[in-house]
């Protein structure tokens, strides 16, 4: 009882420690999305008007996500300087990932998002817009850019918040985009 | 001296706190957001207080100034338009955010934890306690002579 006595308050101390000690490592602001291995939400967006691409009149909605093959689900402004920071990665993996990626274009000048685009290139494979957001806030969107892995039956299988790095997109990203895959 | 002191240091600390007051933030919510009817205002503005702005995250969507939090208190007043009750108008924004966005949270799930936690704490603490407090009553010097005549007794 004695012993017990004088190592209880030393156990406290370690376990508060210990979890204070893991809170430190923790980033509060990244928050898990709750549409995790739900369905995306159901949505039809226009087309950004002044983009060049193949097929740039199609815009975006919930059934390109359901064509059984996975895709990414990029949610991107050209006010946002993360975006241009993730770009080349963007593109990078439009060409290696064997994914097609999808862009929603948030809270944009269509002006703006079209010459950012032919500024520094175009990896989506159809991007809709999002002028007034309300599409992104039912993607549970709180910040551009996100990044979403969607596998071919329309299920959300990994969100990350915040512009992806090399690092991300080796240990989180790709893995989960094939495992994605993997199940067609 | 003593009232001299104290008024230089009102004279200070007055005009101190006066711009303190006037630095207040801006209110948030801009005055074509209200709604028309003051009891629907009241509605929104209470259930707004409840929810977690997403992008300062310490801040309720009715305190937030951010972009989002607009967004949010518009989709809000959309269904204080429509008549929506608040448990569905919390449903909408945890589908999409998760339990993070009540201040409140839910007592479903792991969320027990944070509602009980506290009091599992104090339970423990008053076990311990009163662990402790029962051995330090043990701790009272023996009556020798009472010891003494028992062990004669045993004898």
């Amino acid at each position: 009882m004695r012993r017990l006595a004088f190592f209880l308050p030393v156990l406290i101390f370690l376990g508060v420690a210990g979890y204070l000690l893991v809170g430190l490592t923790l980033e509060p602001q990244r928050l898990p999305s709750a549409l995790l291995d739900k369905p995306a939400p159901e949505f039809a967006l226009p087309p950004l008007e002044g983009r060049t691409a193949e097929r740039a009149a199609d815009g975006l909605s919930s059934a390109a996500l359901k064509t059984g093959q996975a895709s990414l689900v990029n949610v991107f402004a050209s006010w946002c300087l993360p975006c241009r920071v993730e770009h080349p990665i963007l593109t990078e993996l439009s060409r290696t990932s064997g994914a097609p990626v999808f862009g929603i274009n948030y809270k944009d000048k269509p002006t703006d998002a079209a010459k950012w685009l032919r500024d520094l290139g175009d990896p989506y494979a159809a991007v809709g817009a999002d002028r007034d957001g309300r599409v992104a806030i039912d993607w549970g969107v709180y910040g551009v850019p996100e990044t979403f892995v969607v596998d071919g039956k329309g299920v959300i299988r990994y969100r990350y918040a915040g512009p992806l790095t090399e690092d991300v997109v080796e240990r989180e990203l790709l893995p989960a985009l094939r495992a994605a895959q993997k199940e067609g | 001296m003593r009232g001299r002191l104290l008024r230089s240091f009102l004279a200070v600390l007055l005009p101190a706190l006066l711009l303190l007051a006037a630095l207040q933030p801006a209110p948030a919510i801009q005055p074509d957001e209200m709604l028309a009817d003051p009891a629907l205002e009241q509605r929104a503005r209470e259930l707004g207080k409840e929810l977690r702005c997403l992008v300062c995250q310490n801040q309720s969507l009715v305190d937030s100034p951010a972009g989002l939090a607009g967004d949010l208190r518009h989709e809000l007043e959309t269904m204080i338009l429509q008549r929506r009750s608040d448990d569905e108008i919390k449903g909408f924004m945890v589908e999409r955010y998760g339990d993070f966005v009540l201040f409140r949270p839910s007592m479903q799930g792991s969320n027990w934890v944070l509602w009980l936690g506290p009091f599992a704490f104090l339970l423990g603490g008053a076990f311990v306690w009163t662990r402790l407090r029962r051995r330090s009553d043990a701790d009272v010097p023996v009556d020798l002579e009472q010891a003494r005549r028992r062990l004669e007794a045993s004898d």
